[in-house]
């Protein structure tokens, strides 16, 4: 909300920002050590700002920058060097000249500030020598004559609206194509194609106007890292790679923060004190690094720092501390799962509460945020090296394609980026229940299933609707799959994504809305948030069916410590139970379709020869009847090939908390367990592989 | 001060003309699952997504009976524009006399998102606050 202002005092305060940032930049790069010249530019900025302040009648910016000068005329003569002092003093000034064109930008006015404790420090480091009232006119350095201008200012508002107009370009195409096919009107179609041909290049071309180099985003952190190395007693230096790695506008602003909390964190809680850094060999002064680069259609950002590394047993004892998680479950987590921990809010392994960083982590935010632009962020780090965070940001445009889907009548969007393939499932027939939860056998790969009329409804979900055919779209989100149960597949399209408004925000089952062919708006589904309000996305690797979120609360349903099981029938009236995890994939094998090779029995597949070893006959059991037509086969990956184990039938998979209980000597069986109240053996697989080679060694 | 004034069963409302976007019938309006309950759905005003707000159920006054016809009073809020779903419009009415307090006789719920009243012709007209009624649907305990 501005006071009306001339465009000359418009344009003053936007170049004089522009100059700010630079005279910062250059100011922290000069305090390290770099290269002289850059006080030539720093004088320049300060003296432009001086003059047109000046000109204006900006008195007080005027004699600020005033003040200024002198001491970079000193440094820039060779009579002052650039200490600490000068330059926090320097620095001052610039965040004192900030607020007063601030002031001017919103009041037109210089407002209520003192400058006279920055003035005070400036002529500090002068030594207090008496001031010239007004600077001897100087002779101009001489400059290599500028590149001739290729490029020019352009408002933000103005791309912004150009890029409104775009989208809505595509809408009436998009409109135009749905009438023309419908009214058949053939001499249309040429020029619809045409039209088709430059909207997608108008639509591209905009788009690239608003990319921005992520240097701009960086452009505080220097800075930062300096002010915070000095308050927390760290030498630290900053490196930046890749600064002119361009993002789009919108997605760089929102990871401004991101970044920049995670840099404070590398410098309050990853780089170690100078001395215990010489201490351990490494050199006193510590790294922060920034790099950012394209790949494969993603932006890459990556904030690493060489200090103390994540002790990663000190996450497990926190979350044990936290409650989170059972001392048990604790010790055998994995990395990505102890990186899950970290998320999560309130969750901090910072000894006590710095002024700095706050609680130290702050994650789950930098996640969010993170996520509102359909990025994802990792951890890799090693104890006593370094901490890398690497940010993904799958390039998007305001224009994507996607799947149409209709869900209690109305219609829904699902990005293309995120559907694997769409299935005409018979979902009576290939569903399986998991306890509560829906699953579908996918190529032998179990699946997941999300009802979206359930999701949508909610608690107020009506009864499980009959419906022997549905379609299932089989969705992607953070390298996990899952089936979205859908009333129906309408069509695939070009949408403009819109964003939803305020009073939306918190919504993750949706990201964004967009309006179709016909008018009408529909909603984006975000396939990561329904994922999650289905939980059907965990933390950890293991491919484990997990439940639709139950309509009661109040119970926790995770049961810490549970760990999920196939339950098999190995023979008739035998049960056994093998890990989830340890069973890549499930194939029904014809048994005419196992044949002997060299004394083994394997069977071909996927141009792949997979040995295979009847469970039963290993461990001692077979009472085989008549042979089954159709033999149900785990595939085991182990380190020295795969292993098919063929058995009787599969019966469940369940998330069990078990209890060993002894019948130790029988080999391939760990102990026995009583699931679903059947006394079911738990197999040692890593035994039974052994087993299988052996005998086959016997023949 | 002039407002825009508009009903609400028998309360009469009113926002200043400034803060007024627009005034228009309600088109078909997309369903958002999920949202608060205030949320009436999203609609389409001339390529722009807006998000429509029944302003009945955000004040917790009665309700328009389902089906019934509504209008709709964009605003500008911060942000963007927003839609607030109305039984009718009303004239522009420029009240003369001093704003005075909400009366005691309206539920709380609706007192908090109201400036003061006015009185037009012997009705009462309610100033809202558009950007209290903007800014959430957090539940004031």
């Amino acid at each position: 909300m501005s006071a009306k202002l001339d465009q000359a005092v418009l344009e003053f305060l936007g170049e004089s920002r522009e100059a700010l940032a630079l005279v910062e930049k250059e100011l922290v790069a000069l305090e390290r050590g770099g290269a002289s010249g850059g006080v030539a530019a720093i004088f320049r900025a300060v003296h432009t700002i001086k003059g047109t302040a000046g000109f204006l009648g900006f008195t007080r910016v005027e004699a600020l920058a005033h003040h200024g000068e002198e001491v970079l005329a000193r440094l820039r003569d060779g009579g002052l060097v650039l200490g600490r002092e000068g330059a926090s003093a320097l620095l001052g000034m610039v965040d004192v000249l900030g607020r007063l064109l601030a002031s001017i930008e919103r009041d037109g006015r210089e407002g209520p500030l003192d400058e006279a404790p920055t003035i005070e420090a400036l002529r500090g480091v002068l030594g207090n020598a008496p001031l010239a009232t007004r600077s001897p006119p100087e002779v101009a350095p001489i400059e290599a004559p500028a590149a001739a201008e290729t490029k020019v200012r352009v408002d933000v508002a103005l791309l912004d609206a150009l890029m409104a107009l775009t989208g809505e370009l595509v809408l009436v195409r998009n409109q135009l194509r749905a009438l023309a096919s419908e009214a058949g009107g053939a001499a249309v179609l040429g020029p619809l194609q045409r039209l088709d041909a430059i909207a997608s290049q108008l639509q591209a071309s905009v788009a690239k106007t608003r990319m921005q180099p992520i240097g701009n985003a960086w452009s505080k952190l220097p800075r930062l890292v300096r002010e915070l190395a000095h308050v927390c007693g760290r030498s630290v230096r900053l490196s930046m790679e890749g600064s002119e790695t361009e993002l789009d506008r919108t997605i760089l602003e929102a990871l401004r923060d991101p970044i920049t909390h995670l840099v404070r964190n590398a410098i309050d809680h990853g780089i170690e004190p100078p001395s215990v850094r010489v201490a351990r060999g490494k050199p006193g002064e510590g790294c922060v690094s920034l790099r950012a680069f394209h790949a494969g259609g993603s932006v890459t950002i990556e904030v690493s720092d060489d200090g103390n590394g994540l002790d990663w047993a000190r996450v497990a004892r926190k979350g044990v501390q936290l409650g989170l998680v059972a001392g048990e479950q604790a010790a055998a987590m994995t990395e990505r799962e102890l990186t899950e921990l970290l998320f999560r809010p309130g969750f901090s392994t910072a000894e006590q509460v710095t002024t700095v960083s706050g609680r130290g982590v702050g994650l789950d935010v930098v996640r969010t945020n993170v996520e509102k632009v359909a990025g994802t962020i990792a951890v890799e780090s090693h104890a006593g090296q370094g901490t890398a965070w690497r940010i993904e940001i799958p390039l998007t445009l305001a224009i994507i394609p996607a799947l149409l889907v209709t869900s209690g009548g109305q219609r829904y969007a699902i990005p293309q980026a995120s559907v694997v393939e769409v299935v005409r499932a018979d979902v009576e027939r290939g569903c399986e229940r998991v306890l509560d939860a829906p699953v579908y056998r996918l190529r032998g790969k179990l699946l997941p299933l999300v009802d979206l009329d359930r999701e949508l409804a909610g608690d107020d979900a009506p009864g499980e609707p009959g419906r022997a055919s549905r379609n299932v779209v089989v969705l992607e989100a953070n390298d996990e799959r899952y089936g979205l149960v859908v009333e129906s597949v309408v069509d695939t399209a070009e949408i403009v994504v819109k964003p939803l408004g305020r009073p939306l925000e918190g919504l993750e089952l949706y990201s964004g809305a967009t309006i179709l062919a016909d008018g009408r708006v529909a909603l984006i589904l975000d396939a990561l948030g329904l994922a999650r309000r289905a939980r059907v996305v965990g933390s950890g690797r293991s491919r484990r069916p997990a439940r639709s979120a139950p309509a009661e609360e109040g119970s926790s349903r995770r049961r810490d410590g549970a760990e999920s099981l196939l339950v098999i029938e190995v023979t008739a009236g035998h049960r056994a139970a093998v890990p989830l995890a340890a069973v890549s994939r499930i194939e029904e094998v014809a048994s005419g379709a196992i044949e002997r090779l060299g004394g083994r029995e394997v069977v071909r597949h996927r141009g792949d020869v997979l040995p295979v070893v009847r469970v039963a006959r290993l461990l001692g059991v077979d009472r085989s009847a008549s042979p089954r037509e159709v033999i149900p086969v785990l595939v085991h990956a182990h380190p020295g090939g795969a292993l098919g184990l063929a058995v009787d039938q599969i019966v469940d998979v369940v998330e069990e908390r078990v209890g060993r209980e002894g019948r130790p000597g029988r080999p391939g069986v760990l102990g026995t367990a009583v699931i679903q109240e059947r006394v079911t053996d738990l197999l040692d697989l890593d035994a039974l592989v052994r087993l299988a080679g052996e005998r086959e060694g016997a023949r | 001060m002039s407002f825009c004034t508009f009903t609400l069963g028998a309360l009469l409302f009113g926002i200043p003309v400034e803060r007024v976007l627009e005034v228009l019938r309600a088109p078909a309006t997309t369903p958002v699952p999920r949202a608060p309950r205030a949320v009436s759905g999203l609609v389409n005003v001339r390529g722009q997504i807006l998000v429509a707000l029944d302003l009945a159920r955000r004040l917790g006054v009665a309700e328009r009976p389902a089906g019934a016809a509504a209008m709709l009073v964009l605003v500008s809020v911060e942000g963007g524009a927003l839609a607030l779903v109305v039984d009718e419009i009303g004239d522009v009415v420029c009240p003369s006399g001093e704003r005075e307090p909400p009366p005691r006789t309206l539920p709380p719920r609706t007192r908090e998102l109201i400036l003061g009243v006015h009185v037009v012709d012997g009705q009462l007209l309610l100033a809202l606050d558009v950007d209290r009624v903007a800014s959430g649907e957090r539940e004031r305990v």
